[in-house]
């Protein structure tokens, strides 16, 4: 039993370390800046937000949903946290207390209002996609935010040569990932996303099962906020543009369904990981940006094909 | 017609198919033109798989068919349909978005230029309802808004429609009561004379005997018994079937009375279906819901589940004066009250998910601690107890649901609800698609149920099975109660009349 769980557990993320590995070697063989490092101190300070919004998402697509807000949440979290700290002279915990609860606020308002009114996620969150921008640039006034050494604490401390950012995201990480295959409520977001009438019907309410998920998905974002505000000691309201589809791209790589029901947190890590590699790889062997934008979607769109492969074989496999 | 074969419409010989253990070995068989050939056996025996077969859905390992004496392997459905064999499945596939007209002429909208011809559609989809005894259905009503009953009659009215040499129905019965079953045989017979030869799956015995010219019994994948119905009896098929005496098929249930009121409804209304329902099921009885397809057995389950709105209508739980609130599923099983859904695919089941967790899903909340934290080994051997107790054939628990059989998945669903401990449990055709020996067991599981003082309302299309098993009998029609007998008063005529009644004299 334990032997056949850990084989099952290692074939699960093979393909997907594997991938990595191999991208890690060719950007090595192409050029010697890559493999060093600096190299992956640059990524491991990058990532550790994109994989903290790619852990809310991963649970947002399990229950077949979508979250295209988390982009501009990021921003009006950043945004409220710079005017709280640079403008109001908030103390730090005020500060980083109003950015989450933002954060917080924006996810359950998109839960509520597709819960309550059985809209599409898609449609709701695309609505907060443009409020909370909107948002961003209200509280701003559209300027950046210079916090300067107030936000210090956030990014500076490290522990064992490793940031506190990245430390927090690896333990998103591995929290998420036990939640969602150990725990009741886990269990219940990936039934709702395999058949969410079937829950119902078994006695199980799926509204404040999905509220949760979206009211989870906004409070990582917010944490994610903190993290790239403390990063750049500043808050600009533009801030996480673009972030949604790159999110959903890693969770995507990853393995994780759109159509809902099936989906793992440490797999969408991974795909946050061959994504960075992939942009820090293309960049430091010197390829233009435009062909860096082509080269990143024909890998996103040959890894989900790649995926339909992959979970063919569990069909056949049995035991 | 002789035994060599020659002179067949379609003939088998050695049939192989494997997935992870043997389904099918050296399976041969015949079938002749307007012939009907029943193929029997336990749930998983590999009946659908050989039906899948023949209709091109499946890829055999091994062994070869012959199609009027010329070779015949198809690709996939079209290929087969193409060569004038047309499967209707046990599960329904219909899309529900899709009016009545359209599912039936799905493959050949009437169109000119892409653009479909409503009228005519409409128009010639009326003979086909007619045809199974859907007249009075409206064609442009959604596939969704029928009944499970109602939606396989449309499966064998696509099915019936087509020109074909063989047919093959996969458990067309499994949730017909007894006028759509006479109906359906009556098509039988029709096909016959024009010499369409059929493949008939069931797990209703008896109507096999009826309708069945051949008789052949899939054990564990291997065909181990084919003869004439004047040849055989009942029993000696159950016995081939199963490997053993199974005695009467359902246990007649011993009189008794039952106790306290455990669920009294009054004036429910909901929809159409529903009007001005009102009822009594006691602690440790019985209650049996017979009547016509149609008749709003369902709807008033579900609508005093919570599954659907209501309009009026109140529940009492437990003998209380006070009416309980009841809006959600989840109200009615905090409350004690579960309900088994007739459509087990779409309303039951999570098909890809482990067997484990399709079980385990009712009651998760206390098979877990720390507020949330599964016990996998609680819920592993919960799902183990239940797969032996029910004798749920598949690989092992973690087998995803869409791969079982459908006697067995309907076995997981009920499973799931019998390990989740409720006062007043509903089952809504428990048995469909179950065999001989898996519903005796089903019964006496219930039977037990009711022993121990649970409140026990069974809804199914099978009079004779509620009237072995039932201690009363709600009999619905046209939406409304129309009779309540008790054990010892009714009869078969005295339900069926008391079906027809609501109806009027039109039916
Ligand atoms: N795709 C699949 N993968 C693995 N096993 C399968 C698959 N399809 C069917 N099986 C197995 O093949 C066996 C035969 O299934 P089949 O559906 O033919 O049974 P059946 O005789 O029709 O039973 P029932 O009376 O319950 O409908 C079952 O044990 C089932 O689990
Ligand atoms: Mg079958």
């Amino acid at each position: 039993m334990g032997r056949s769980k850990l084989i099952n557990l290692i074939s699960d993320y093979l393909g997907m370390a594997l991938a990595l590995a191999v991208l890690i070697i060719i950007f090595s063989l192409s050029t010697e800046h890559f493999f060093s490092i600096i190299t992956f101190r640059t990524i491991a300070n990058q990532i550790p937000a994109a994989i903290i919004i790619a852990t809310g998402m991963t649970y947002i697509l399990v229950i077949a949903g979508i979250d295209l807000s988390v982009g501009s949440v990021l921003g009006l979290c950043s945004a409220v946290l710079g005017v709280s700290l640079a403008h109001l002279q908030w103390p730090l915990w005020a500060g980083l207390a109003g950015a989450l609860g933002v954060g917080l606020a924006c996810g359950v308002f998109n839960g509520l209002v597709s819960v309550l009114w059985g809209l599409p996620s898609f449609i709701v969150t695309l609505g907060m996609l443009e409020i909370a921008r909107g948002g961003a640039h209200w509280v701003t006034h559209s300027q950046t935010q210079y916090i300067g050494s107030a936000i210090e604490p956030v990014a500076a401390t490290a522990v064992g040569g490793l940031s506190l950012p990245f430390l927090v995201a690896v333990v998103i990480v591995v929290v998420g990932q036990l939640v969602l295959v150990r725990t009741v409520f886990g269990r219940y977001l990936v039934a709702i996303g395999t058949n969410e009438e079937a829950v119902r019907l078994s006695g199980i309410d799926p509204r404040p099962i999905k509220l949760a998920a979206f009211a989870l998905s906004g409070l990582l974002v917010a944490i994610a906020a903190i993290i790239d505000t403390a990063r750049f000691q500043s808050a600009n309201p533009n801030a996480g543009t673009g972030f949604e589809l790159e999110a959903i791209a890693a969770v995507v790589i990853g393995g994780t369904s759109l159509m809902g029901g099936r989906g793992s947190v440490v797999s969408s890590f991974f795909g946050v990981l061959i994504i960075a590699v992939l942009n820090t790889g293309l960049a430091s062997i010197g390829v233009r940006d435009e062909t860096k934008r082509i080269i990143t979607g024909l890998v996103i769109v040959a890894a989900v094909i790649v995926d339909q492969y992959r979970h063919r074989w569990p069909w056949k496999r049995g035991k | 017609m002789d035994a060599s074969g020659q002179g067949k419409l379609l003939v088998v010989t050695g049939l192989e198919k494997s997935y992870s253990a043997k389904v099918l070995s050296e399976v041969d068989l015949s079938i002749g033109a307007g012939e009907v050939h029943a193929l029997v056996g336990e749930n998983g025996a590999g009946k659908s798989t050989l039906a899948g077969i023949v209709a091109g859905l499946v890829k055999p390992d091994g062994g070869h068919m012959n199609l009027n004496g010329r070779p015949y392997a198809p690709r996939n459905r079209r290929d087969a349909e193409s060569s004038g064999i047309r499967l209707v499945m046990q599960e329904l596939n219909l899309i529900g978005n899709l009016t009545l007209a359209e599912s039936l002429f799905f493959d050949r909208l009437p169109h000119r230029l892409g653009w479909i011809n409503y009228n005519r559609l409409n128009e010639q989809a009326r003979p086909l309802l007619d045809q199974v005894g859907l007249g009075e259905l409206d064609p442009t009503r959604l596939v969704s808004s029928l009944g499970v009953g109602q939606q396989q009659l449309i499966e064998i009215a696509v099915g019936l429609s087509r020109r074909c040499d063989l047919l093959i129905l996969d458990e067309p019965t499994a949730a017909l009561t007894d006028p759509e079953i006479d109906r359906l045989f009556a098509q039988i017979v029709r096909l016959k004379a024009n010499g369409v030869g059929m493949i008939y799956i069931s797990h209703r015995l008896e109507e096999v005997q009826r309708v069945a010219d051949r008789i052949s019994v899939l054990r564990d994948g291997q065909l181990v018994f084919t003869r004439r119905p004047s040849e055989t009896s009942l029993e000696e098929i159950v016995r081939w079937m199963v490997g053993r005496e199974l005695g009467s098929v359902v246990r007649q249930r011993p009189a008794r009375s039952g106790g306290a009121v455990a669920l009294r409804v009054r004036g429910l209304r909901a929809g159409p279906a529903v009007q001005d329902v009102s009822f009594e099921a006691r602690y440790g009885e019985i209650l049996g819901f017979a009547g016509l397809m149609g008749s709003g057995r369902t709807e008033t389950m579900r609508a005093l589940y919570g599954a659907d709105r209501r309009e009026a209508g109140q529940i009492f739980l437990r003998g209380s004066d006070v009416p309980a609130k009841i809006r959600t599923p989840s109200d009615a099983v905090r409350r004690g009250l579960a309900l088994l859904t007739e459509n087990r695919k779409e309303q039951g089941l999570l098909l890809p998910m482990a067997v484990r967790a399709n079980i385990s899903l009712s009651h998760l909340g206390s098979i877990s601690r720390w507020g949330g934290w599964v016990q996998t080994a609680v819920e592993q051997a919960v799902a183990l107890r239940w797969i032996q107790n029910l004798r749920i054939r598949c690989a092992s628990a973690e087998q995803p649901a869409v791969e079982l059989s459908g006697g067995n998945q309907q076995k997981v669903v009920i499973a799931k609800w019998l390990c989740r401990d409720c006062e007043v449990m509903i089952f809504d055709e428990p048995t469909r698609g179950i065999d001989v020996g898996a519903k005796f067991e089903v019964y006496r599981l219930l039977a037990d149920l009711a022993d121990k003082g649970k409140a026990i309302i069974i809804v199914s299309s099978d009079l004779k099975e509620l009237m072995a098993s039932c201690d009363r009998i709600a009999v619905m029609s046209a939406g409304r109660l129309a009779a309540v007998f008790d054990r010892g008063e009714w009869s078969q005529d005295a339900i069926m009349a008391a079906a027809l009644s609501g109806y009027g004299v039109n039916l």
